[in-house]
């Protein structure tokens, strides 16, 4: 926070080298039995990490940056998983358990031909321009009614998790023929490769990589715009945004539609990478697991949210194997310590170290307590 | 079937003139001894005047308790078992009178079942004992025993019931049972030969609204002539009143699942309504009464053993049986408001207080509390559901003209109804809740007038997680006690107070009892929960684009709000 903008993307810069050059290198060329080896495992869990920071950017672009806190990420994160899944699908072909040109589950329920929504996905252009058209089709009309009606505040948090809800009981039904309870898996071709080679899912890492990349300078840019002023002073009075004349809704409007955008495109680079998308990613508690993200890293930097992904997950990944019991436990604490005791999140802490010293150094201590710039107000 | 039953009026006949002294012992040891020889035994079992000394001899012998003994130079005797049983398992023999079945020397003679041959019985005897089984229990004192005999009747279609069934017509009483009465003499002349009878039987069912009668109407249907009109005439007035039975059911429902949402609801409509913190942990605090019901509940049964984080819990057992362990609920009321009541505090005391200017953080901090007090009951009850069991005065139900009212829905009613009229009161009638209106509208004011809004925040933090609490023990009788039991009901639970109109007691009410309907009658018309509930979700979404600060709307000059 602290951090001038050129020592953040410099310190940006040299952690895109390590993880899109160097990991991915060392993956290819580097023998298996050396110390510098990194294993394909570590590529797919990493890969996975950084499309969860995809879609913690996009939480924080509301949440950080226009103080909208959406319950419904974890829908567009999915909603895009489901595009590109339905792509997969179909790229399986006769190689599926029963040997139908159809998805296993259609012939499952007893369908004989592809529903007319499934057909035009065979291609890859089209599932593409869907995984963003779709869900970001969804946030313009649902933002549309919500920001009209001006529902702000904890209620759009609440209708946001009730319109997740109600998404994730659509997706659990049968009828819907999008997979049901199972959802998608079980995928084999992306483009004419085989998703599960190394080379793959490496340059899936890759893309990944640059993805998060893009759209972290993307909104980087975007921040400080005088757009980005703007979004910010929403965040902090919104009437007297309104007094000033401009109009709130639809600057809301906007954020909330590029961040469905941006969920999406995470979803779309997380499920080949882990191979099954169900309605269970869909759930409003999802959404709060990437609120956490943002929380624990520092909301309001759009380094913080991407940290706090990594970490967490870094976390969950140990913490479920070595002591599966404690981990909602540990997490739900994390949480609550965060929220109470450092709302600006892990990112704070070398400025507020170093406002310590600065207080300790100060000969009254009275004039030394500088508050944090930038800080949220709620 | 006729052929048997001309037979049997042969014999009838044969051996009426000496029927009359023979006792029902009598004559179905005979029967007993008769073994193989069929037609003899329906014969005798028919010749006697069906008592109650009959019916528990033939009950006996259908069920196995009547066995042939064959014991050296002694003829074959039919004997029954007392309840007598000693260390050996053994039981004293009686004979079908009743009296001691003696050895030489004139002792009981005990007998081990598992040594006996039961007297058998083959399908044209159990199907003549059933028959009058079915007679005998029209005329039974018990009122439920009478009501099944005469359904089982109704639905055999036997025309050769029919005289015992007009009889019955003629003695009974209970309104009830007359119009089941009614409904098996017409469903059973639908089998008749002659068309008149059958035409007047289709108007009966039609007019009584037989929903029984169904099948046997739609296969008459099919057929041609005055008969088949007159069926289907009857079966577009059983259609109506399907659909009477069912608009009443689905209202039934609706207001239960309203009065199910408002239980939920209300504690919400106090944390979140009135005090404006969002808890993400209320759906916890309503498993947290849930599962002391549950605790309740073991206390006064089998008693209960727990073993979080390695630490041992054994809460002592009442062995409480009968009247004294359908209490356990009267008790259990009180202890869950009280539970969840102390565990909002504590949540209020350690987290809330520091977030009341921060509401968007309460709900992250509260979100963090509910996961790990999800896991932590988890840990403690186990993943799985808990068994807990309705009290008897609580698990039957009332039908009411083919509308079935359960008494654990009836009593939700009743209870929101209680508890909205109690906090009604406490809000309006006390000084307590004249010190929590007067926070709630203006903080700071409060304070400068000299109330301790400190502990007006924590009572009424209190207040609201109680009355989850006591949701929690109503939805353990309607519903599952798990880990998850919170989450199922908390979107619907935050949805109700926004429609409603947050800070309104009353919108809160009128949204649960209009969140209910919808949804059980959407459930009704769309003949799926799944899409019912989906397009109760999406009217909301339309329904605050009308109305975005709910029902009742609380106006206030701030800008903010």
């Amino acid at each position: 926070m602290n951090t001038t903008p050129r020592r953040e993307s410099l310190i940006a810069g040299a952690i895109a080298l390590v993880l899109l050059v160097i990991m991915p290198s060392l993956n290819a060329w580097a023998p298996q039995d050396s110390l510098f080896y990194v294993s394909n495992f570590t590529i797919n869990v990493w890969g996975k990490y950084l499309a969860y920071g995809i879609l913690a950017i996009s939480v924080d672009l509301l949440w950080g940056f226009t103080g909208l806190l959406s319950l419904g990420q974890a829908l567009f994160f999915s909603l895009g998983g489901y595009m590109i899944g339905m792509h997969l699908m179909l790229m399986i072909g006769k190689l599926g358990q029963y040997k139908s040109d159809l998805p296993d589950f259609l012939v499952f329920l007893g369908h004989t031909y592809l529903p007319a929504f499934w057909a035009p996905f065979s291609s890859f252009l089209f599932a593409a321009l869907m995984i963003f058209l779709l869900p970001m089709l969804l946030a313009k009309v649902f933002g549309y009614l919500a920001f009209r009606s001006r529902i702000k505040g904890v209620y759009f948090s609440i209708l946001t998790q009730a319109l997740t809800y109600g998404a994730s009981l659509m997706f659990f039904r049968n009828d819907m023929l999008m997979g049901g309870n199972n959802g998608f898996t079980d995928f084999k071709f992306l483009l004419g490769n085989d998703v599960r080679s190394a080379a793959t899912q490496r340059s899936l890492y890759i893309v990944t990589g640059i993805a998060l990349l893009a759209v972290y300078f993307g909104c980087r840019w975007l921040t400080r715009t005088k757009f980005g002023l703007v979004q910010r002073a929403i965040r902090d009075s919104e009437t007297r945004v309104l007094f000033s004349g401009y109009s709130a809704a639809n600057y809301k409007l906007f954020v909330f539609v590029v961040a469905a955008g941006i969920a999406a495109l995470g979803g779309a680079l997380y499920v080949p990478q882990v191979g099954i998308i169900n309605p269970s990613e869909m759930t409003p508690d999802k959404s709060l697991e990437a609120v956490v993200w943002v929380a624990v890293g520092g909301r309001g930097t759009l380094f913080g949210p991407v940290l706090g992904a990594v970490v967490i997950n870094a976390l969950k990944s140990w913490a479920t194997r070595a002591i599966p019991d404690m981990w909602l436990i540990l997490l739900g604490s994390m949480f609550l310590f965060v929220v109470l005791f450092l709302p600006e999140g892990l990112i704070s802490i070398p400025a507020r170290i170093r406002a310590f010293r600065d207080r300790r150094k100060k000969v009254s201590p009275a004039t030394a307590s500088a508050p944090v710039p930038n800080a949220p107000v709620s | 079937m006729t052929r048997l039953f001309s037979l049997i009026a042969c014999v009838l006949f044969a051996i009426s003139p000496n029927s009359f002294s023979v006792t029902p012992a009598e004559a179905v040891a005979k029967a007993v001894l008769l073994e193989d020889k069929t037609d003899e035994q329906v014969a005798l079992i028919q010749s006697v005047a069906p008592d109650q000394a009959l019916i528990d001899l033939l009950t006996l012998w259908k069920e196995g308790g009547i066995f042939l003994l064959e014991v050296p130079d002694h003829a074959k005797t039919p004997v029954r078992l007392d309840d007598t049983k000693d260390s050996d398992e053994k039981q004293g023999a009686l004979l079908l009178s009743g009296q001691p079945f003696t050895d030489a020397a004139g002792k009981q003679v005990r007998l081990l079942a598992s040594d006996l041959n039961a007297a058998e019985t083959d399908s044209d005897l159990r199907t003549a004992m059933k028959s009058i089984l079915d007679l005998a229990g029209l005329a039974a004192p018990d009122r439920q025993a009478r009501l099944q005999a005469v359904e089982t009747l109704g639905m055999g279609q036997d025309p050769t019931r029919l005289p015992a069934l007009r009889v019955r017509l003629s003695k009974e009483t209970d309104a009830e049972i007359l119009s089941v009465i009614k409904e098996a003499i017409a469903l059973t002349e639908l089998k008749t030969e002659d068309p008149e009878t059958i035409v007047a039987a289709c108007r009966a069912l039609g007019n009584l609204g037989s929903i029984r009668s169904q099948d046997a109407l739609k296969a008459i249907a099919k057929s041609s002539g005055a008969t088949a009109r007159a069926a289907q005439e009857a079966l577009r007035k059983i259609e109506q009143h399907l659909v009477t039975v069912n608009t009443w059911g689905t209202l039934f429902r609706g207001l239960s699942l309203g009065s199910v949402l408002l239980v939920a609801a209300l504690g919400l409509a106090v944390t979140f309504g009135l005090m404006g913190v969002i808890n993400m942990a209320h759906g916890e605090m309503i498993a947290i009464g849930a599962y002391t019901t549950y605790v309740v509940q073991c206390i006064f049964g089998p008693g209960l053993e727990l073993s979080p984080f390695g630490l041992h819990i054994s809460f002592p057992s009442l062995k409480a049986t009968g009247w004294l362990y359908d209490s356990y609920f009267i008790i259990a009321i009180p202890l869950s408001f009280l539970t969840a009541a102390l565990a909002g505090i504590a949540l209020e005391r350690c987290v809330i207080r520091f977030l009341y200017r921060r509401p968007l953080e309460s709900l992250l901090a509260t979100w963090g509390v509910s996961l790990v007090l999800q896991q932590l009951f988890r840990l403690t009850f186990g993943a799985n559901n808990v068994q807990v069991s309705s009290p008897r005065w609580l698990s039957g139900h009332w039908t009411f003209n083919d509308v079935s009212l359960g008494w654990n829905r009836v009593f939700v009613i009743g209870f929101a109804v209680a508890i909205v009229v109690g906090v009604f009161l406490l809000l309006a009638r006390t000084p307590l809740g004249l010190l929590i209106r007067a926070v709630m509208q203006n903080r700071s004011m409060a304070a400068c007038m000299g109330v301790r809004t400190e502990r007006v925040n924590l009572l009424t933090f209190g207040l609201g997680s109680g009355l989850a609490g006591l949701a929690g023990a109503f939805l353990s009788q309607i519903g599952n006690v798990g880990p998850s039991l919170g989450q199922s009901y908390i979107v619907d639970a935050f949805m109700t107070v926004v429609v409603g109109g947050v800070g309104s007691l009353f919108g809160t009410i009128f949204s649960a009892l209009g969140i209910g309907m919808a949804d059980q009658s959407l459930q009704q018309i769309l003949g799926n929960p799944v899409l019912g509930k989906i397009l109760v979700l999406a009217g909301i979404i339309l329904f605050l684009q009308w109305r975005p600060a709910g029902l009742f709307v609380t106006r206030s000059r701030s800008l903010d709000n």
